[in-house]
């Protein structure tokens, strides 16, 4: 049983209301930092913490908070990206539906050290209830004095506001966030100006994952060297994994990091195996933008080396025989599934979700993605996979936001580890609308050079 | 010293240039010109917060300043990178530059219905420069190309959406040149499109500047439609005196017709300074309503790049420049793109070089091994 932090009161009987939550040690957090520290000592804590964005692309947290411009007499802001839209995530989803308090306080020490008192929460359209549970959390909170005027005799002053998007993807970057947040259209910005000198209305701005907001509360509470103390390297703490795909137990899993990838999926702990007795066949362990891997490098790195559930194993190898952990989306695939037709689903959904602002996303999405629905669909030619190559090459790095880039990875990952089955599909142009590749050797144990 | 201001010191492509502070990288390069200046098709130094979409000014930055001399990991937008201190850029001499903006002209292309044979804008698109210049042959797309309902913009501006690449060049003018914007994009990803959400004509006095700040033949003179090719037309310079606007402009004539009246551009197509200073920008009376000859005091002829397809064939009795070359040399002709082995008696052109393997040696060259 690995150490939880985050989901380890979720599971007491009405833990989303106040009441029960400040009754299990909630607020403890708030009144040790706003009474025993100084914003700057909040702010190291999470740096000696050693804490990651949970967002996606694991940014040091506590380095983001260093690099805001604190210009005199200009109000600083903290936002809560809770635009949690990526295929296979929903563990913000989870938090702030069970546990809502533990992300109220998180934001009111995180807005203390920040210096923000007004904090906005960008909640995913989508979440509509989850906004109304939001905000009866803040007015139970605002209720108890946690929140408002001078909370807690100590002069910071700090509101929370929860504002829904109206559905779109984009609006979890960053800069598109602020932008839908000011009322305009979600277009993300270009940076430099980044966010941490003009952000949200032209002023010094954060935006930071809900889990990563959340993970302040225990920061503050066990102290920022404990925490560090938890996981392995670089990757502290504990990470909210949402498991989804073939698996026997889908849900929502705190796991410290150490584990390994095997013992995710495979014990009745976490995942419980794969549906049906299926064997496994790939996977993709951070939400649909990181690269998908086949099963063999899933749980063994190319060094032969066993793969663990942190940021630095399961990003071993690079892009050329690793992936990344991302927001912690993991998306299991069984040997029935068929690779071509998931990463057609997945292009079909960044050609949607572009902004359209610049070319080579708007253009290049919809491109792969009826390139990808022939081949799927017994269309395809041999000639085309070398086209979807070119085209995902000259789409990453090229556009304004990473949007570009997440569009561009799984169809990169597809190809490099499964080219023979989009192969298999072409010269198979009947048989593939009926049959599927299987499994193959994609769960062969791979064979490691000595050196 | 104090009041000195401190300049930037910039090399684009192995040229060093002096800028002020604050300069982005594509107008260090204006300021050199020629070759080593990116192309640009959304950005558009007459509208603030223009540029960055549409990716084709992407150069490389090899190193970031002279402090920090790390190079960028990703290339950047050259319209809206500001220049540092010892930044050293790459734009012509690096081929993932060149590889990326091929790719990038490919993209703005797939969905473009090439209608060039009946768009008005032919002949002075910068699209079709930026696929003369970076663009393939052929196209790889084997699919339909996107298509999109009609919207009616009124009596003056002709939409086709189609051609758009959707610049935004058009809605930052109608927020900063007119007092109110009617129109915008609407819809995301590749089906967006630039339209006014409820059916409105574009009428602010000011709005037929889209035309001429439009890249492409989405935003076109609906006064001027199917008139005429602007290559049969000749541009003079011309003024009126006008309340609303500067009334300097550009008539494109043809005898004493007048076809199309527009702002006047510079060497990027942007709208040129005015004479009190100040953008260009003209009204839509001087615009759409003025079309005689008499409404105008004629300046003269309009200063048209000679590569420009506007200028072919338009000014008989021309005096071409004299070659001066051969003057310099002493009477020399110019041997700039000689043929090294007709100058030179070591090497044999009769030896293939890429038919010796690994490298060449003098010993290949050899009387006894030829």
């Amino acid at each position: 049983m690995s150490k939880k932090l985050l989901l380890e009161k979720a599971h007491v009987e009405n833990i989303r209301l106040y009441d029960v939550y400040r009754r299990e040690g909630g607020y403890r957090s708030v009144e040790k930092a706003l009474k025993t520290m100084s914003p700057d000592q909040v702010t190291e804590e999470v740096k000696k913490s050693g804490l990651r964005g949970r967002g996606g692309a694991g940014f040091p947290a506590g380095m983001k908070w260093s690099f805001l411009a604190k210009p005199e007499g200009v109000p600083r802001y903290l936002v809560c990206n809770a635009d949690e839209s990526e295929p296979g995530t929903f563990k913000d989803r989870y938090l702030m539906e069970f546990i809502p308090h533990l992300l109220i306080e998180g934001l009111i020490v995180s807005s203390f050290a920040l210096g923000s008192s007004r904090t906005y929460i960008y909640i995913r359209g989508e979440y509509a209830w989850i906004v109304d549970i939001l905000e009866q959390a803040i007015a139970e909170a605002k209720n108890n004095g946690w929140l408002g005027k001078n909370i807690l005799g100590t002069g910071f002053n700090c509101e929370i506001y929860v504002q829904r998007g109206a559905g779109a993807y984009i609006c979890g970057e960053e800069t598109a966030l602020l932008e839908s947040l000011e009322g305009k259209r979600g277009n993300p910005r270009l940076k430099p100006p980044f966010p941490a000198v003009k952000g949200l209305y032209g002023c010094p701005t954060v935006v930071n994952n809900v889990e990563t907001l959340a993970a302040v509360v225990p920061i503050i509470n066990l102290g920022g060297d404990e925490y560090a103390k938890i996981g392995v390297g670089r990757s502290t703490g504990t990470k909210l994994i949402s498991a989804c795909g073939n698996i026997n137990k889908p849900g929502v899993y705190e796991i410290d990091m150490t584990i390994s990838v095997e013992e995710f999926i495979y014990s009745d702990e976490y995942c419980g195996g794969i549906k049906n007795g299926k064997r496994l066949k790939a996977c993709i362990p951070g939400g649909s933008s990181v690269p998908i891997v086949p099963a063999n490098l899933l749980l063994k790195t190319a060094k032969g080396e066993t793969r663990y559930m942190n940021y630095e194993s399961l990003s071993d190898g690079g892009f050329a025989t690793g992936t990344m952990m991302g927001s912690g989306g993991f998306i299991v695939l069984d040997e029935d599934q068929c690779v071509v037709k998931n990463t057609y689903t997945l292009a079909r959904f960044y050609r949607h979700e572009s902004c359209g602002q610049c070319s080579p996303c708007r253009e290049g999405t919809g491109w792969m993605e009826k390139i990808l629905w022939n081949i799927e669909n017994g269309k395809g030619k041999m000639s085309d996979i070398d086209l979807l190559w070119d085209i995902q090459r000259k789409i990453e790095g090229n556009t304004i936001c990473p949007l570009g880039d997440a569009a561009a990875w799984p169809v990169a990952a597809a190809i490099r580890h499964f080219r023979d089955e989009f192969e298999w599909h072409v010269l198979n142009p009947d048989k593939c609308l009926t049959e599927n590749y299987g499994l193959r050797h994609y769960a062969d144990p791979i064979h490691v050079p000595v050196a | 010293m104090a009041e000195e201001k401190k300049l930037f010191k910039v090399t684009i492509d192995n040229i060093t240039i002096e800028v002020e502070p604050g300069t982005s990288i594509l107008n260090a390069a204006r300021k050199i010109g020629g070759d080593v200046v990116p192309p640009a098709m959304c950005y558009y130094s007459k509208l603030k917060d223009s540029g960055g979409k549409c990716r084709t000014c992407l150069v490389r930055v090899a190193a970031g300043s002279t402090a920090d001399p790390r190079p960028m990991p990703k290339l950047v937008a050259s319209c809206r990178t500001n220049v540092m201190d010892g930044m050293i850029v790459e734009n012509i001499t690096s081929p993932a530059v060149q590889e990326a903006r091929k790719g990038v002209v490919e993209f703005l292309l797939i969905n473009h219905p090439l209608d060039c044979p009946i768009c008005d804008q032919a002949g002075e698109c910068h699209l079709q420069d930026l696929s003369y210049e970076h663009g393939a042959e052929g196209t790889r797309y084997e699919f339909n190309r996107r298509t999109f309902k009609k919207h009616d913009l009124g009596p003056y501006i002709q939409l086709h959406m189609t051609r758009c690449i959707l610049c935004y060049r058009c809605v930052f003018t109608a927020d900063q040149v007119t007092n109110k914007r009617v129109h915008g994009v609407l819809d995301r990803g590749d089906h967006s499109e630039i339209a006014t959400y409820i059916e409105k004509n574009l009428n602010n006095d000011f709005i037929g500047n889209v035309i001429d700040v439009c890249p492409v033949g989405a935003l076109t003179d609906k006064t001027f439609r199917f008139k005429n090719r602007v290559w049969f037309t000749k541009p003079v310079d011309a003024h009126r005196n006008c309340d609303k606007c500067c009334g300097e402009v550009q008539l494109w004539m043809r005898g004493d017709e007048v076809f199309r009246v527009t702002a006047r551009k510079d060497v990027y197509g942007e709208v040129k300074d005015n004479s009190k200073g100040g953008p260009g920008w003209i009204c839509n009376e001087c615009r759409f309503e003025k079309k005689n000859a008499s409404d105008w005091v004629i300046e003269g002829l309009s200063d048209i790049s000679r590569h420009s397809v506007i200028s072919q064939g338009k000014y008989p009795g021309l005096v071409k420049p004299k070659e001066t070359v051969v003057e310099v040399m002493n009477g020399h002709s110019p041997k700039l793109m000689m043929n090294i082995h007709s100058v030179s008696e070591v090497n044999k052109p009769e030896i293939e070089l890429s038919k010796i393997a690994g490298p060449a040696h003098s010993s290949d060259f050899n009387s006894n091994n030829a």
